[in-house]
């Protein structure tokens, strides 16, 4: 860790600041020691939380179109760990660059400065994937975790659409399954792993966002994990809610990327109870 | 060479478009040129099992030709050979650089007996076999290759590769005493009867001189790995269609059992994806690759031909069975071999528990599906070879947007190119069947063979010193 610290624009958005602060914590932590400077987005408002599909409505574009202004003035790529936030952002991003005229009226509403498309928009797992590389990634490892079958869970937002996320590959992702080898991990290959949680369906169908996401945990269950790893907040409720009644055994942790990067580095105390657990058997 | 041009036809492509326009020229009285890049003729035509919609023997029906061509007293046959530069003569024609690959076998020597592929002990994934079945390191595609003569991989031979090792001093030639070492295995040229092995065989090049041209470069399929929703190629018992006519070819590596690839256990259950990467623009190609219906239909009779007792499902999104007979041929699969038609598209498949899974929608009855599968063929998108738009090029012939042949005319020219005297004949063109292949090959043949006339009428009728009339 010799090189001089990367800084980011760090956008942690609503969930990550109230029911997932332990993704926000150990984000930040490990961040902090692969040498990552995470500068929080000042005033920073919701994301939007959905992409605005209706592209006529400039005025639906306006929160995450704040927040990029927010990244831009700050000269650094605008990060974040939240799998929704980063879809809502990179895509009003991507819509803005190639829509000029949109971008042009959408400036007329906001006051904090215009949006002139400088900032690229980053997921953490990205960055550590880009920007610090698996090896220098590796030199932190200091409890290797081996023997830890883990499933890499992807969901829908992080990877689709392909072409506008510019992450990985939407139908057969690598990322995550690649982190968790440098970590010492093993990772599960199971066919769920970029399908989606039922997402907000938790609100409007319970039964039906209920079928996907124990259609997740059991596949990733069959094909012999002790863990699920995800990246986003919401698939993290949705499969935790989706096992709530069973008895503790029959339970599939699920923990975040980051959460298991503490882990392998040796910080326990933001890794999460999945290795609270783990520590005490 | 008179002034009016060579009456010599060079054939680009020795599959069944290629070797038709060859014999074709031939017959007439022409010499022709046959370029194959691969070891031996035929095609993807000598992959198939049977044909549709007659189900005649693919081998059968293409070996007389494949023997006359290869015997023909006007066609000089360059297999294991390449385009390799293209120059426009004085007299308005071409000649050609081929570049003949090292095969390491001395062609005049070699009698074809077969020992060297036998004793060779090392086996190879083989392309012709489309990774379900291995070849030796020295081979021919098939039992009956024409020329009936194999080539050495030199890539993967285990004697040339150590005499290389130590030419480049990468390992020793001596040993401990002194001894110069002989290079490792050497099988194949100590029980040649004949002594045909040429280990310092180099390529060659050779110029021909040609008077009109036609490319008949033929198709590949789309590679699996363009399709991760379906595997990306890693699931072994999800194959493409071309595996799948090895799979049921008596000359295959299964002798014509239906045996998956992972196990070797007959499958029960067959799902057969149609447009696979097909009209599918934003992740495969965005036409239609015409010949899969047909080829599906008959895949999915033969199957249940060998395995009474097995089903087999096809997923499609439309049935396109424009062709004299096709429409009967699928509904017979249909209705007299129970094949099971499902309409929709095929969502992902993937393995769990053992099995492959396939999700889709069925959408006569609104239903989204989840079908088991012991094995599954992909009807994967016809797209040009590789190398097309490249040979193309040198004869001034343009590829379009799918880097197919472009005609000079797609209505009123389709065998015309751009370029003057280069022809253009089968799949090059775009997806096209072996009947259609067949008769455009005639009819870019019948072009040059015209051409040619004029030129020798020119020959024959034009008095010395005046200029040639308009015809």
């Amino acid at each position: 860790m010799t090189q001089a610290a990367r800084a980011y624009s760090y956008f942690p958005g609503c969930t990550l600041a109230t029911t997932a602060v332990d993704y926000d914590l150990s984000g930040r932590a490990v961040a902090a020691a692969l040498g990552l400077e995470l500068n929080e987005v000042p005033d920073w408002n919701c994301c939007g939380a959905t992409f605005p599909l209706s592209a006529e409505n400039v005025m639906s574009f306006i929160a995450p179109a704040r927040v990029l202004i927010a990244a831009e003035r700050s000269g650094h790529d605008l990060a974040t760990l939240c799998a929704v936030c980063f879809h809502v952002l990179k895509r009003s991003d991507a819509y803005l660059r190639a829509h000029s005229e949109a971008a042009e009226r959408l400036n007329a509403f906001v006051t904090e400065g215009d949006y002139t498309g400088q900032t690229r928009v980053r997921h953490l797992l990205g960055v550590v994937r880009d920007d610090v590389g698996w090896e220098a990634v590796k030199q932190r490892v200091a409890a290797p975790l081996t023997g830890l079958a883990a499933a890499p869970y992807y969901g829908c937002l992080l990877l689709r659409p392909q072409e506008e996320m510019e992450f990985d590959q939407a139908e057969r992702p690598r990322v995550l399954q690649d982190l968790l080898r440098v970590l010492g991990a093993t990772p599960v290959e199971f066919p769920r792993q970029a399908e989606c949680c039922g997402s907000t369906l938790v609100v409007s169908a319970p039964d039906a966002n209920r079928r996907l996401s124990t259609a997740v945990v059991d596949s990733a269950r069959r094909a012999g994990a002790a863990m699920i790893v995800t990246a986003c907040p919401l698939c993290k409720y949705n499969l935790d809610q989706a096992q709530a009644g069973r008895p503790s055994p029959e339970q599939l942790p699920v923990a975040y990327f980051t959460q298991v990067m503490a882990a392998a580095f040796g910080m326990l105390q933001v890794a999460g109870p999945a290795f609270a657990v783990e520590a005490a058997t | 060479m008179s002034a009016a041009g060579s009456t010599t036809a060079l054939v680009v492509g020795a599959g069944i478009g290629g070797i038709t326009a060859a014999l074709d020229i031939a017959n007439s009285g022409f010499p022709v040129v046959l370029v194959e890049r691969e070891p031996s003729i035929g095609g993807h035509m000598a992959q198939l099992s049977e044909t549709f919609p007659t189900l005649d023997c693919s081998q059968c029906i293409m070996t007389p030709r494949t023997v006359e061509v290869g015997h023909h007293d006007l066609v000089r046959l360059h297999t294991y050979s390449e385009i390799e530069s293209v120059r426009r003569s004085d007299s308005g024609g071409f000649v050609v650089g081929i570049r003949r690959r090292a095969a390491y076998v001395d062609g005049d020597k070699c009698t074809g007996c077969g020992v060297c592929q036998e004793k060779c002990p090392f086996k190879v994934e083989s392309a012709f076999e489309r990774g379900i079945g291995p070849r030796k390191v020295i081979y021919t595609l098939s039992p009956q290759a024409v020329p009936n003569k194999p080539v050495l991989d030199a890539e993967h031979c285990r004697y040339l590769q150590s005499k290389w090792d130590m030419q480049a001093g990468r390992s020793p030639s001596v040993d401990k005493n002194g001894q110069p070492v002989s290079p490792k295995c050497g099988a194949c040229a100590k029980f040649c009867p004949t002594g045909a092995l040429n280990w310092d065989q180099q390529d060659t090049l050779v110029e021909e001189e040609v008077g009109a041209v036609i490319l008949a470069t033929g198709y590949d399929l789309l590679p699996a790995s363009r399709l991760p929703e379906y595997g990306g190629g890693e699931l072994k018992d999800v194959v493409d269609g071309l595996a799948f006519e090895r799979l049921l070819a008596a000359s295959g590596p299964t002798a014509g059992k239906v045996l998956r690839p992972s196990d070797g256990a007959v499958p029960k259950h067959v799902v057969f994806v149609q447009c696979s990467g097909s009209r599918d623009p934003e992740r495969g190609v965005p036409y239609c690759s015409k010949i899969c219906c047909l080829y599906v239909a008959k895949q999915a009779m033969l199957y249940k031909h060998r395995v009474p007792d097995g089903e087999a499902s096809v997923f499609y999104i439309d049935v396109r069975a424009g062709g004299k007979g096709y429409e009967e041929f699928v509904t017979r699969a249909q209705e007299e071999h129970h094949v099971r038609y499902l309409r929709g598209k095929v969502s992902r498949i993937y393995a769990e528990d053992g099995r492959l899974i396939v999700k889709g929608v069925d959408t006569l009855s609104h239903r989204a599906v989840e079908v088991q599968a012991d094995l599954v063929v992909l009807a994967t998108a016809i797209v040009p070879r590789v190398s097309t738009p490249g040979v193309a090029g040198l004869f001034g012939v343009a590829a379009d947007e799918n880097s197919f042949l472009v005609s000079g005319d797609e209505e009123m020219a389709p065998v015309e190119s751009g370029a003057e005297g280069v022809f253009l004949a089968g799949a090059a063109l775009g997806p096209k069947d072996i009947p259609e292949t067949v008769a455009q090959a005639s009819g870019a043949a019948a072009k040059v063979l015209s051409l040619f006339l004029r030129r020798r009428m020119a020959e024959t009728t034009a008095p010395a010193g005046e200029g040639m009339r308009a015809a």
